[in-house]
């Protein structure tokens, strides 16, 4: 065992900065080097069970531009709303499908696209449900701490009414931010960092 | 090891560094500014994505070697970087991606949109990954990055760091920061690292000179061990989660 004493303070954050890629999506951005595929770059396969969906969008900043050097990660549950992680208890998610994905912001449009499937159903507490969503995690040069957000459909109205998280949210109109536009297979999800229609992010 | 699932202990903000950050001028237009909606923790938060050990190529730790040319070394200080990967808990975080990436002995980071002076290194690329073992160990070996300007103030000088990525088993847990080096005057001096208020939070960044696990001849050893956030006992949790 290791010999640390408990009630430790979490390591602070410091900016992923501007070459996040380095680390993290050499291939992305053609610098190669030794690993064969970057992480997170596929979530699907052909075996996936699921409707397939894409997730295309960008981070904005408070001057109304996309960030060019932002990396988005997500994680979500399965077609059948089980998450691919040895935490998870309720059931065994398909194996042909990730849950996670990680993508740079395209360098000159600003633009991310995830191919995933569409989640399903996860619950919150024992007796209430989550509406279909995917939960995203962006840094980038400037963001000192990662930001915690949530991607619901606007194809599920019903679900996002009983959403116990969006349910929480004042005032009720921001609740609109966290909502992709489009329909089933193509969304799109823009993240505003600040202004009018600043994102929802969330203390998780 | 049986992993606990259990709720993370809340964020301590005030230990990180605040999204608005004037003096990180990139900050400003970055940063929001409305408080962040607080959620108990969901089973998107406690479960994360896990990574195998096939994932990871041989040399992947080793940034000396992982894109020199065969029979080339690159230039610059040889270290071995390592230390733990624990929970708030102090309990190991075993199998757990750690990703690092850095700028050259020059200070000059392998990115197109890096344009300063100092020149490539043919034989270095600035980047590794390795899950930490068993006992939430990792290690790296590498080149001591150098300090480099970047534009923010008229005359703004990064101290030599490292930036790193690491998961844990939650993905309320996912964290990437920097780290830094003992007795580097540059640290107290750097607007991105005084982005940090509390100066215990800054030492738990600065890795230390770890003589014991140099490699006579060969490379120093730095040491750092880093800390993700730790979960609630769920041992008396039984009852079903009220809302
Ligand atoms: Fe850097």
């Amino acid at each position: 065992m290791v010999p640390f004493p408990g009630n430790l303070k979490e390591s602070p954050s410091q900016t992923a900065g501007p070459y996040v890629h380095i680390g993290c999506t050499p291939n992305a951005v053609g610098i190669g080097g030794p690993y064969g595929e970057d992480a997170g770059a596929r979530l699907v396969n052909d075996k996936t069970k699921g409707d397939r969906i894409s997730i295309t969008g960008r981070v904005i900043d408070g001057a109304n531009a996309p960030l060019r050097d932002a990396m988005i990660e997500i994680w979500q549950a399965d077609a059948d709303g089980l998450f691919n992680s040895p935490l998870e208890k309720r059931g065994a998610a398909d194996t042909n499908f990730r849950g996670w994905g990680r993508q740079a912001a395209d360098g000159e449009s600003g633009q991310f696209r995830f191919e995933t499937v569409m989640p399903g159903q996860v619950p919150f507490a024992a007796d209430r449900m989550q509406a279909p969503h995917a939960q995203f995690w962006i840094v980038a040069r400037g963001i000192n701490l990662g930001l915690h957000t949530r991607m619901y459909f606007p194809d599920e109205a019903d679900a996002n009414a009983a959403d116990p998280v969006l349910q929480r949210i004042e005032p009720r109109w921001r609740v609109a931010t966290l909502i992709a536009s489009g329909a089933r297979p193509n969304y799109t999800f823009d993240i505003r960092l600040q202004g009018e229609n600043e994102t929802v992010f969330f203390d998780v | 090891m049986t992993q606990d699932a259990g709720a993370f202990f809340p964020r301590d903000l005030a230990w990180h560094p605040k999204a608005y950050a004037p003096e990180y001028k990139t900050s400003v237009l970055r940063s929001p500014s409305r408080a962040l909606v607080s959620l108990p923790s969901t089973l998107g938060d406690t479960t994360g994505p896990v990574f195998g050990q096939n994932m990871i190529g041989e040399l992947d730790n080793d940034l000396i070697l992982n894109f020199a040319r065969p029979g080339e070394l690159p230039i610059g200080e040889r270290i071995i970087l390592h230390g733990h990967v624990i929970d708030e808990n102090a309990k190991p975080v075993p199998r757990t991606l750690v990703e690092i990436w850095q700028a050259n002995s020059g200070g000059r980071y392998r990115h197109k949109k890096d344009g300063y002076l100092a020149p490539l290194d043919p034989n270095f690329g600035g980047f590794g990954r390795t899950l930490t073992d068993d006992d939430g160990r990792f290690r790296f070996r590498t080149i001591k990055p150098g300090p480099y300007p970047w534009p923010n103030n008229a005359n703004d000088w990064r101290p030599s760091h490292i930036h790193f990525s690491v998961f844990g088993s939650g993905f309320a847990q996912r964290l990437i920061s920097q780290l830094y080096f003992e007795g580097d005057p540059h640290i107290r001096l750097c607007p991105i690292v005084n982005t940090i208020k509390d100066p215990a939070a800054i030492e738990q960044l600065t890795a230390k000179l770890d003589m014991n696990n140099t490699i006579p001849m060969d490379a120093r050893a730095y040491r750092l061990d880093i800390v993700l956030r730790g979960r609630r006992s769920t041992m008396f949790e039984n009852r079903p989660e009220g809302n």
